[in-house]
């Protein structure tokens, strides 16, 4: 899937199961699995309501239908296990989607255990991004635990004869009114192997109504991740496992030259492995493998290629395909603008960062009897076993992918570059093999966000009204590009180009980029109509839900209390994404000798509808803010002719504990609208805001993101 | 390839391991103790510290052969007979983690910079733990758990 379509997916929320590969069609038999559960109740959710009869009893011998995605299991005992393909990175869905099940199923959250990313375990699912989470999977298990407890409900009706309408089922029981009779859920399947299979939209209890949903629950497993017993991607351990390392080329688009592996193979428990362009080399202990790795000389011939210099020219350029529609046009720009009393055009940068995960990527890949089973970090699990299966050539059936709860990803880890090397490597040395990318290899070998240019002109009245608005974002990507004000003329148009890094997906990809360029544009506009940014970007909002964080946001920050100074400013700025809505306010000092930034103090409003966990949200906007600080002041990647010159954490900055201000969360709950994905647009608001705090004091606009690379001094 | 006896969380582990191979590939490697975190191999992320003798030391950036004969502990030996550390509990208390994979390094930072001193100033925490890196941006409530963990500690609860 490329970086265009990935987006334009995430933006006109097609649902995963039109992305639904066609080898479904064989997919894998089941029934041992089911056979694995035991008795009690196991609830599918099925998309056709022709499926959705009750499928008799006794699914040990029953064939599922083929088409679910998502399933749950009550046994005997009344444990729940639910089952999703869906992957727990740091967003905490582990946690929170567990909660939406306690709520719709009425039993206690700790009763829940979450099975997830493993593809024999787990119905087929896209992956875990685009904020896609809470607005799709968690209402298909809400559905299957609506199905579930109604059915146990009918159940308890039958066996004492009486109205399932007057029964209550609570903490994992079915009670009567009176609560003279009751029976656990576990009781009330006998033991016997049930199955449910539902489509139906069946109503889902209120947010107003949640008693676990909508409470801070702490995280799934907390007490695994402070003893260090939680076992990350890298950590798997397997009997017999030797480490493996693969040879890079010098830089990209490198061809090889000359090879010898000589002095590699002298080194005792060492193996080195070819298959095709691939040199790896496998051994007993990890310091072999990576001496061996150092032993090898291999002469490359990179070409030259693009860099850091003269790139947005390139990417201005360099189209890719054919120039297509505008993504949104309305009346006429050009009148409109001609007309306008205020006129402003500008361009504005990205540049390509890195998602520089802690963990980075690593499998661990073992072979038994032509089966292969892969540990790895990923972001889609499923979409690692279809690069596995092409790979070696196998079925569906024949390749399992394990995802434990991995060292995050940001975006980055939708691939099996790892998975793929670790399984070639056991499959030449015949035993498990463990491959851990280093830091380097990370930030070289794996994708990056992309740079991007955006050109806004924009159009005003004397009064503020916006009349005109045209935004052209060339290779970035297309989320967010439209604008969330009211403009009775407007030209919106994304441009694929020729990208001289691999770009990939990352958290909040495009829309950061969009949402610095228009609403640092937006405040430029307002200085220029000599109006307050936050009165002129009112004046031209009618979206009540936007309207309403950035007067939040404002209010709490105490927007207007303090003029700003040549050493102190003031910014904000505001926008939505994926369901989300934010407005985010930055207070910077500025050092009038050396022109270095600091953030002092952010406040942010956010609101996604009902909120499900209030810390693990409020978690989500911190951590927000803060990774967003990174590509605001100073992330970028360093390359030319191939290379990348900065891919260590000495040489790429991240944020760090002194960058980070003071973080004031403000969290709207609308409980009459739907919950939306919270992992992503957090971050949108805080380049602009601090770009329009450091435009306040000191009268320079940056366009370009980084906006203080060169050790946090402003750029001049 | 030489023996080495390595003290570690009170234990006895005899190695073998090459001269340059760092304490971080041994504990990771070799003795399965995974809880020690691999980020950088420069020793600027912090994943990977451990206490020698109470003092936070980065074990991607040591050889395992200069940890012989210190006391070394890591994160698997913070809890005792099923009790949690101040810090550990902090954290859980704080939520002050999302992906969890900086946690044992900044537990591990932590421990040893409230060790000695219990109400660390705002310029001492930095000293102490700008070398720690936490990608997914948990810092603010990093600084809350420290800042429970320190008042505990103060106060003559927990160690």
């Amino acid at each position: 899937m490329n970086l265009g379509e990935l987006e334009r997916m995430e933006q006109e929320n097609l649902s995963e199961r039109e992305q639904r590969p066609q080898y479904l069609g064989i997919e894998i038999d089941r029934r041992d699995f089911l056979k694995v559960l035991g008795g009690g109740l196991l609830v599918c959710l099925t998309p056709l309501p022709l499926l959705a009869q009750e499928s008799g009893r006794g699914f040990g011998s029953h064939e599922l239908p083929k088409d679910i995605s998502a399933w749950l299991h009550i046994d005997a005992d009344g444990h729940v296990k639910v089952f999703t393909g869906k992957v727990e990175v740091g967003q905490n869905i582990r946690t929170s989607l567990a909660q939406a099940v306690a709520e719709e199923l009425r039993v206690p959250f700790d009763s829940i255990t979450m099975i997830m990313g493993d593809t024999d375990l787990v119905p087929w699912d896209m992956g875990t991004f685009g904020s896609r989470t809470t607005p799709t999977m968690a209402p298909q298990l809400r559905n299957m635990a609506v199905a579930g407890r109604e059915l146990l409900v009918e159940m308890a009706a039958e066996r004492w004869n009486t109205d399932a309408s007057k029964l209550v089922a609570a903490s994992g029981r079915v009670t009567t009114p009176d609560g003279s009779k009751a029976l656990t859920y576990g009781e009330l399947t006998r033991g016997e192997a049930l199955v449910k299979s539902v489509a139906g939209d069946p109503p889902f209890t209120p947010a107003t109504e949640w008693k676990v949903a909508g409470t801070t629950v702490p995280k799934a497993n907390g007490r695994d991740f402070v003893t260090g017993q939680h076992q990350f991607p890298s950590d798997i351990v397997r009997p017999e496992m030797m480490f493996g390392a693969v040879l890079r080329p010098e830089g990209f688009n490198a061809t090889l030259q000359a090879l010898d592996t000589g002095a590699a193979e002298k080194i005792p428990g060492v193996s080195v492995v070819h298959d095709g362009d691939f040199t790896g080399v496998v051994a007993s202990d990890a310091f072999a493998a990576q001496q061996a790795l150092g032993a090898i000389r291999a002469k490359w011939n990179v070409p030259q290629q693009q860099g850091n210099q003269g790139l947005f020219e390139y990417l201005k350029n360099n189209p890719e395909g054919q120039v297509g529609r505008p993504d949104h046009m309305v009346g006429s720009v050009a009148e409109a603008m001609s007309g306008a009393d205020v006129q402003l055009e500008s361009q504005y940068t990205v540049e390509y960062i890195a998602h520089a995960p802690l963990e980075p990527r690593a499998a661990v890949a073992e072979w038994n009897n032509g089966k292969l089973t892969v540990w790895t970090g990923t972001q889609r699990p499923f979409g690692v076993r279809d690069e596995l299966m092409q790979a070696f050539h196998l079925p569906a059936e024949k390749v399992r992918v394990i995802q434990p709860d991995m060292g995050s990803g940001y975006g980055g880890k939708h691939t099996g570059e790892a998975a793929i090397e670790a399984a070639r490597l056991s499959k030449a040395s015949g035993k498990p093999v463990k491959v851990v990318w280093t830091r380097q290899e990370e930030f070289t070998w794996a994708y990056f966000r992309p740079a991007g240019l955006i050109e806004i002109k924009g159009g005003a009245r004397h009064d503020g009204t916006l009349v005109a608005w045209e935004h052209h974002n060339y290779n970035s990507g297309p989320a967010a590009i439209g604008t969330p004000y009211d403009v009775a003329n407007q030209l919106i148009q994304y441009h694929p180009t020729k990208s001289p890094l691999r770009p990939g997906s990352y958290r909040g990809l495009a829309a950061t980029a969009n949402h610095f360029a228009r609403e640092s544009h937006m405040d430029a506009m307002a200085h220029a109509a000599q109006m307050e940014p936050v009165a002129f970007r009112l004046k031209n909002i009618s979206n009540p839900r936007l309207k309403a964080v950035l007067q939040t946001a404002a209010d709490k920050f105490g927007w207007g209390n303090a003029k700003s100074t040549p050493e102190r400013g003031f910014g904000i700025a505001c926008g939505t994404d994926k369901g989300g809505f934010v407005a985010t306010c930055a207070e910077v000092t500025i050092d009038p000798a050396t022109k270095q930034v600091k953030i002092r103090r952010v406040v942010e409003a956010w609101e996604s509808g009902a909120i499900v966990n209030p810390d693990g949200l409020r978690n989500q906007m911190q951590g927000a803010i803060v990774q967003a600080i990174g590509g605001a002041l100073f992330e970028r990647i360093l390359f030319a002719n191939g290379r990348i010159q900065n891919p260590l954490f000495s040489k790429y900055r991240i944020p760090r504990f002194s960058d980070t201000p003071e973080v004031e969360i403000v969290l709207l709950d609308r409980k009459d609208l739907p919950s939306a994905g919270a992992g992503e647009t957090g971050l949108v608001g805080l380049a602009p805001a601090v770009g329009n705090a450091i435009f306040a004091a000191s009268g320079v606009r940056l366009r370009s993101m980084p906006m203080a690379p060169d050790n946090n001094k402003i750029r001049t | 390839m030489g023996e080495l006896v390595l003290n570690i969380n009170g234990k006895p582990y005899k190695v073998n391991a090459a001269q340059e191979e760092t304490l971080l590939s041994v504990l990771r490697n070799r003795l399965n103790l995974t809880g020690t975190k691999y980020g950088c191999g420069e020793g600027q992320c912090g994943a990977c510290t451990v206490l020698m003798d109470d003092a936070a030391t980065r074990s991607c950036s040591i050889p395992a052969a200069a940890a012989a004969g210190a006391k070394v502990t890591t994160i698997e030996g913070l809890e005792q007979n099923g009790k949690l550390t101040a810090v550990q509990q902090a954290f859980l208390d704080e939520g002050a983690f999302q992906c969890g994979y900086c946690t044992s390094g900044m537990i591990m930072s932590i421990t040893a910079l409230l060790r000695d001193n219990h109400a660390p100033n705002d310029e001492q925490i930095l000293g102490a733990m700008n070398g720690n890196v936490c990608r997914c941006g948990t810092y603010p409530r990093i600084l809350e758990a420290i800042k429970r963990a320190s008042s505990q500690m103060a106060s003559g609860g927990g160690r």
